[in-house]
């Protein structure tokens, strides 16, 4: 027997084995139904939900741990983890009871220990979990899967701190992981949510990918928000990163990925057009917020950040940030409209030129230079600075923009010089609503000075407001006291919120049963 | 020769050393604090230092130096800050979309560039020549991520044959390795074939005047071997010079076309590091980098004396 070969025949050979390679590939295909491919806001690289506040730290955490509590979508906080749950008579004893079957990845079953760790190592990070512990006598386990806390003085947020819906939250993982300082990342990722995390595949600023986890127990409720049952309708589930806003849309509509969580404003008009549909995850939506740097000379003036807040006009800002009307919101509410605590008293949100100028005179303002963070590589937060300093040259500041990219801003923003000694005196960010939406994790609110966050507000009235709001177990007296501090701190100007605005994510018409339920989730998504 | 390589590869050693003091301090001395950026938007002032002290940013600046040193040299590039994941292995997960792109560019680009340019060296003032001219500035002009957008439109959005972005590795299969590659390297050959074809049409110019090209005329070689063996062979020297820097460039410099394709390569891996003042990594990256450049130029000088047999070491 001989073989003869001709070019023709080799190139048809090189093209079978080149099929036949591929072979595992195509197998891999036909289960695509069954993995969604999402490009979310950012990629994912610190994997300790404690370590960093980070959204995609946080989103990661929902994916591979649980919670004790979830808010629902009327913002009830409602047990998750927890089978059942009592209060003594004089509110000070809470006792909770694990349900059953819950199991943490690696087989292990959840018990109180863990839980007791995880909360202590969240409380001495978190500003809620800060609160609920200086406010906890005993957190003891009473048997495998009740455990006790004891309070030393009326806390009247145990729920909402325990049901913390965003950064840091109270997620439980096992104990010998708990048991690594705050400070320190975790090395292990064992939690006992809907999905596992795939370490293996992990690639810090490439991909991040979950696997549904077969032996987790679903809440018998429908999922309603983050609370209910997480049901987990895929196989897999992919974090792709792609850096570029146009390459994420244009994989999107050539079918490679699924989910887009961040598309610009201008796209999201198109999306009929592209044949992809638009998904609100986040109904309480966006804020952005102008915060002032207390340490500089000029602006620790109270005079001077009242001129700088009558200054200012939040539709400008939300008409240059966002454009259409129909995805933003003008309101003074810094607990966010439409949430528990939602007040618009203390400022009406419109620019008052004469009042600005006249405070500028009083506070004894003669054209030293101000700075502005401006920032470079996030279009959501550029068209704030722009239009915050043509607001303030109008009503005579002199005002210095300083360029640079988001995390040098974060760098920059921790020194607490003005900006004539290479810091800063105004800075601007985002934030969403579930990081603000109550007096105590709304971190501009800790008017602590010095040793505070950036800002370094420094005011005992609001501070002892807090406290009290800390202390209230009245939902009334507490939503009273939230507009007493909300008007304190337009008073004082901790900061200026620059209006709410929303940020829908796009996805391919074949994925359903998306969850409103204020942070990105898959459980419960569906792909045809 | 082999003290030639030997001294060769010994110079690694100081450009390692100098470049190894220039990374450490424009990264520290340049704006930026990794511990603000991880310690996110509540920390306080405490907090802050906390992470600087886990992070051992809160040494002097000699004792960082001294304990990265003493980490490089034990084989360790240490871990990085954002990720606290091995440098070495970053780095590794990022080779193969870098290589990939960086090997099919360079051939791709050789194939096309060099015999593009021995014809419009042959037929000088023609409209071949003219073509090959003219397609190199546009070359040099089209920036990548107006090509890379073109050839996205056209190729993957329009006609869909082509994906928009991505790498897949070639352990998951040859075909769809190869589809993934075809648009970067058309948008990163575009540059490189413009250049090696310009140095080849010129340096085949100054050949094709040269006497023995005469002489192997009127010898009466067919014109393909007075073209590709003789004119060819001996203006290898400043193409090969072209393809080594062009490797050495290829390697750092294909941020834009990663970005453009979303591959997740070493160029992104750098630029997010920077970005994010990821000390351990950009200082691994780019010692790394370093000692490649140094092998590629040595690589260059050692082909050089294949191709001419007048130079030897």
């Amino acid at each position: 027997m001989s073989f003869n070969f001709n070019r023709r025949d080799l190139i048809k050979l090189g093209g079978a084995a080149a099929l036949a390679h591929s072979a595992p590939r195509l197998s891999f295909a036909q289960s695509k139904s069954r993995v969604i491919r999402a490009v979310m806001h950012t990629s994912l690289r610190v994997t300790d939900p404690l370590v960093v506040p980070a959204w995609t730290t946080r989103n990661h955490g929902y994916n591979i741990y649980d919670t004790l509590f979830s808010m629902d979508s009327k913002l009830n906080y409602k047990p998750q983890m927890v089978e059942a749950f009592d209060v003594s008579s004089d509110g000070l004893t809470y006792t909770f009871h694990l349900r059953s079957g819950l199991k943490f990845h690696d087989g292990a079953p959840v018990t109180s220990d863990d839980v007791i760790a995880s909360l202590k190592r969240w409380g001495v990070r978190d500003p809620m979990g800060i609160s609920l512990m200086a406010a906890t006598g005993e957190l003891v386990a009473v048997d495998q899967r009740t455990f006790r806390l004891i309070l030393k003085r009326p806390f009247g947020h145990v729920l909402a701190a325990l049901g913390k819906p965003s950064s840091a939250v109270p997620f439980i993982m096992p104990a010998r992981i708990a048991a690594t300082p705050p400070s320190q990342q975790i090395t292990e990722y064992v939690g006992s949510g809907p999905f596992r995390f795939v370490t293996g595949e992990f690639k810090p600023g490439i991909k991040a990918v979950y696997e549904r986890n077969p032996d987790y127990v679903p809440r018998p409720e429908a999922p309603d928000g983050l609370a209910g049952g997480k049901v987990v309708k895929v196989d897999r589930y992919e974090w792709i990163t792609i850096s570029d806003f146009q390459t994420s849309l244009n994989a999107l509509v050539n079918n490679e990925i699924d989910y887009f969580e961040n598309p610009t404003h201008e796209m999201i008009p198109n999306a009929d057009k592209l044949g992809v549909k638009l998904f609100d995850y986040n109904p309480a939506g966006f804020s952005g917020f102008c915060r002032p740097n207390w340490l500089s000379p000029i602006i620790a003036k109270q005079e001077i950040r009242q001129a700088i807040l009558h200054a200012m006009n939040q539709q400008d800002w939300l008409d240059a940030q966002v454009g259409d009307p129909k995805y933003y919101r003008v309101s003074s509410a810094m607990f966010v409209p439409d949430m528990p605590y939602a007040t618009e008293a203390g400022w009406n949100t419109k620019t008052d030129v004469a009042a600005a100028k006249a405070l500028l005179a009083k506070g004894g303002y003669k054209g030293e230079p101000i700075t502005l963070l401006q920032v470079s590589d996030a279009p959501i937060i550029s068209p704030l600075v722009d239009v915050a300093a043509q607001a303030l040259r109008q009503i005579g500041m002199n005002v210095k923009l300083a360029s640079m990219d988001w995390l040098s801003v974060l760098a920059r923003r921790a020194k607490q010089e003005s900006g004539e000694h290479g810091g800063w005196d105004l800075t601007f960010a985002t934030q969403a609503a579930v990081d603000i939406f109550n007096p105590i994790i709304n971190g501009h609110l800790m008017a602590v000075g010095k040793s505070g966050p950036y800002g370094w507000a420094d005011d005992k009235t609001l501070m002892d407001l807090r406290q009290s709001f800390i202390d209230e177990t009245d939902s009334a007296k507490q939503k009273a006291i939230a507009e007493t501090i909300q008007k304190r701190a337009y008073e004082i100007v901790t900061h200026i919120p620059t209006g709410m605005f929303k940020q829908p994510s796009m996805h391919r018409p074949n994925l359903s049963g998306f969850i409103p339920a204020l942070v990105p989730v898959f459980w419960n998504v569906e792909k045809a | 020769m082999a003290y030639f390589l030997l001294r060769r590869l010994m110079s690694v050693i100081p450009v390692l050393v100098v470049v190894s003091i220039i990374v450490f301090l424009a990264l520290r001395l340049g704006p930026g604090d990794p511990a603000a950026i991880l310690a996110g938007d509540s920390a306080t002032p405490d907090m802050i230092a906390a992470m600087r002290a886990h992070l051992g940013l809160d040494q002097s600046l000699p004792q960082q130096f001294i304990h990265w040193v003493i980490q490089i040299a034990h084989g360790d590039l240490g871990r990085s800050i954002t990720s606290n994941q091995p440098v070495t292995m970053l780095v590794a997960s990022r080779l193969e979309p870098t290589l990939a792109l960086a090997s099919a560019t360079i051939i791709f680009s050789i194939l096309i560039a060099t015999p593009l340019g021995v014809l419009a060296a042959w037929r000088r003032g023609t409209w071949v020549d003219n073509l090959a001219s003219g397609g190199a500035v546009i070359g040099f002009a089209l920036p990548a991520f107006v090509t890379g957008y073109l050839l996205v439109y056209v190729f993957a959005l329009k006609l869909q044959w082509l994906p928009v972005q991505g790498f897949i590795p070639l352990s998951e299969g040859f075909w769809p390795f190869i589809r993934h590659l075809i648009l970067p390297t058309l948008t990163l050959s575009t540059i490189y074939i413009a250049l090696i074809t310009r140095v080849t049409r010129a340096s085949m110019l100054e050949i094709l005047g040269e006497d023995f090209v005469r002489t192997a005329r009127a010898k009466g070689l067919p014109e393909r071997v007075v073209l590709f063996r003789h004119a060819l062979g001996n203006s290898a020297i400043p193409i090969l010079s072209v393809i080594g820097i062009g490797i050495a460039l290829l390697l750092g410099g294909v941020v834009v076309t990663e970005s453009v394709f979303s591959l997740p390569g070493l160029g992104r891996l750098t630029v997010e590091a920077v970005v994010a003042r990821d000390y351990p990594v950009v200082q691994g990256i780019i010692i790394l980098f370093s000692g490649v450049y140094v092998l590629i130029n040595l690589a260059v000088d050692v082909s050089y004396a294949i191709f001419d047999p007048r130079i030897s070491y």
